[in-house]
């Protein structure tokens, strides 16, 4: 099959995260960067797919700066086979700004299946994958935790909700946003990384649409007061429930 | 003068919470303002609308259709713009339920704006919508303003609790943009869990149960705990969902739910990161670990360093008693 899939290049979510001095966005010096948890598991999905079907193209997109790229190499030594770097100096906050973006990327594509995490574990608004879809008319089915689209003509589906699940058809081409459940992404082979060096790598202007979502503060929540450990078996119990009743009331 | 558009969600006939709580948050949005809310379902559903006029709507567009069973994300996204533009709505309310999120991106596309997601609070400030989302695992909280007319906006659950405030509540019959039962994307099954069982977004109280309680059966004990708080439902950690003792659906973390009840407690649970990224926002925390090292008691704010098996049946009787008192 002829699948896309969108990468996020994000932080390292194990950091203490500081504010940069703009006050509307986390200070980068000395962070670590990867793709996105759900991202990984869009790009394992579409190796699987195509794996099964013995053939197939994949292509990464991402949108961003140059570093970008070090992310989509990643895509690729996991064994993706192109890559498209939608260039702009920052990526925008407004998810419906990036979503015009890539549709506009995508829309020539012919791709059968276009794939998304079901969110940026930075931004949390599991908004670019439908919004991609309403733009280029697709159908979309968003944060599925199992995926078939064996018979290559429909894309059959399970999304948890809560307390419940759904199963949910539509046919190809579509967009499906990825939840965990899918597939853990592989880790590249020593081969895999030397193949991605070689592998192509186009870069294009991000054609970025209105920008109406803005982030007009970053802050740290309050640090939690440091707690107690109130003993070490249960007779600790007792105060345990005070505490719940008196301090926390929430008994 | 502006009027708040809210989507009531309703699943299998039934109004959900969130349908309460996004009529809630459109009122206090509003003001002196409309408040409209659109309640879509198959025949029947109107009788939902007297709770949203409780709770704050002035008119309640009901849409009924067969198409509308089940989940119909294509059909609900055309109703949803089509009421928006017609009703001239200033803020489009949804709730950041795994429905609202399915679908509240494809309102904000059709009508070209962005969106501002899994809002813990909204208001106007001036002539633009803002709100607060905590993003990057919840380490981070963004203020988010918003400046395109309509707004956009999901609210997280819980975030704003239903309020009662009486409206007139007048429902108009809203007709189907196309036919709903023509959509490409079709919900085939619904498979309910125990839906007397209140959902991980909706309860005040959340036991977890982690790999520290070493088999599924052993989750009787986390469940004793709930059932004892009358308020509270069951979590897991990715440990647990992997080795399939509980549902992908109860996942608390990183890549799972992310909830902040007034109480959470943790039993045998480590506190990895990508755990702690789904719950750090609950208001009181309690870990229950026989590792007195374990990085769960850095987050908690009452800690026991013991065994499970021993402290959580004798807590359970504890808070029975405690509860039989009050
Ligand atoms: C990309 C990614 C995403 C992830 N997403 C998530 C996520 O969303 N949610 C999530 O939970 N995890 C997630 N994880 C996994 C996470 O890193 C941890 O592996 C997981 O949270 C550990 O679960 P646990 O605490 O149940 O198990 P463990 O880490 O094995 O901890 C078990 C704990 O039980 C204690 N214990 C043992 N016996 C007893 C007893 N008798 N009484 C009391 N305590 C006892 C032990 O001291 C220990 O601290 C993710 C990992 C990755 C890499
Ligand atoms: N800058 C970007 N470049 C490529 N894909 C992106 C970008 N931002 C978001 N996406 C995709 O959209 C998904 C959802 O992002 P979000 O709506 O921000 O939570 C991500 O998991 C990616 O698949």
């Amino acid at each position: 099959m002829k699948i896309a899939v969108a990468i996020k290049r994000v932080p390292d979510m194990d950091t203490r995260f500081k504010i940069a001095p703009s006050g509307t966005a986390v200070d980068e010096t000395g962070l670590k960067f990867d793709m996105s948890d759900f991202d990984g598991y869009a790009a394992e999905a579409a190796l699987q797919i195509n794996e099964k079907q013995g053939g197939g193209e994949i292509t990464a997109i991402s949108l961003g700066p140059d570093v970008v790229q070090e992310t989509l190499r990643k895509a690729l030594s996991m064994g993706l086979d192109k890559a498209v770097q939608l260039k702009a100096d920052a990526v925008p906050f407004d998810g419906y700004a990036i979503a015009e973006a890539l549709a506009a990327e995508l829309k020539g594509g012919s791709y059968d299946l276009i794939l998304f995490g079901r969110m940026a574990i930075d931004s949390s608004n599991q908004s670019v994958g439908p919004m991609v879809a309403e733009l280029l008319g697709l159908p979309c089915i968003s944060a599925v935790s199992q995926l078939d689209v064996s018979d290559g003509k429909t894309v059959k589906a399970r999304r948890e909700l809560e307390g419940a699940y759904e199963e949910v058809t539509c046919p190809l081409p579509a967009v499906v946003t990825i939840d965990e459940g899918v597939a853990r992404p592989r880790y590249p082979s020593l081969k895999g990384i030397m193949a991605a060096k070689k592998k192509p790598l186009e870069v294009k202007p991000a054609q970025l649409g209105p920008v109406t979502a803005t982030v007009a503060k970053m802050e740290l929540p309050p640090e939690r007061a440091a707690g107690r450990i109130l003993g070490e078996n249960a007779d600790a119990v007792p105060e345990l429930v005070r505490l719940l009743q008196t301090e926390a009331k929430v008994l | 003068m502006p009027t708040i558009l809210a989507f009531a969600e309703a699943r299998a006939g039934q109004l959900r919470k969130v349908a309460l709580e996004a009529v809630t948050a459109a009122r206090q949005l509003a003001g002196g303002d409309q408040v409209h809310a659109v309640l879509v379902g198959e025949g029947g559903i109107g009788a939902h609308a007297a709770a949203l006029g409780q709770h704050g709507a002035d008119v309640v567009h009901v849409c009924e259709h067969a198409g509308f069973a089940r989940h119909n994300p294509e059909a609900l996204a055309a109703l949803l713009a089509a009421a928006a533009n017609t009703t001239g709505a200033r803020v489009v309310v949804l709730p950041a339920s795994a429905h609202g999120k399915d679908v509240a991106p494809r309102v904000a596309a059709k009508l070209k704006v962005g969106l501002a997601a899994d809002l813990t609070s909204v208001a106007f400030e001036g002539d633009a919508i803002v709100g607060r989302h905590p993003v990057n695992t919840g380490k981070v909280l963004a203020t988010v303003t918003l400046t395109a007319k309509p707004a956009v906006v999901t609210m997280r659950p819980g975030a704003v609790p239903p309020a009662a405030q009486p409206k007139a509540g007048t429902v108009q019959a809203l007709a189907p943009v196309g036919d709903p039962s023509a959509s490409r994307v079709v919900t085939t099954t619904l498979v309910q869990g125990n839906t007397a069982k209140l959902d991980l977004g909706e309860a005040p109280v959340i036991v977890t149960g982690g790999r520290g309680l070493k088999a599924a059966e052993h989750f009787a004990i986390v469940e004793a705990l709930a059932e004892a708080f009358g308020n509270a439902a069951v979590g897991a950690t990715r440990a647990v969902t992997d080795d399939g003792w509980r549902p992908h659906s109860d996942q608390i973390g990183q890549t799972g739910r992310l909830v902040s009840p007034d109480l959470y407690i943790a039993v045998g649970v480590s506190g990895a990161i990508q755990h702690l990224a789904g719950m750090r926002n609950s208001k009181t925390i309690v870990a229950i670990n026989k590792d007195k090292e374990a990085p769960i008691f850095k987050i908690a704010d009452y800690g026991i360093a013991g065994d499970a098996f021993e402290v959580v049946p004798k807590l359970t009787e504890a808070v029975k008693a405690a509860r039989a008192q009050s």
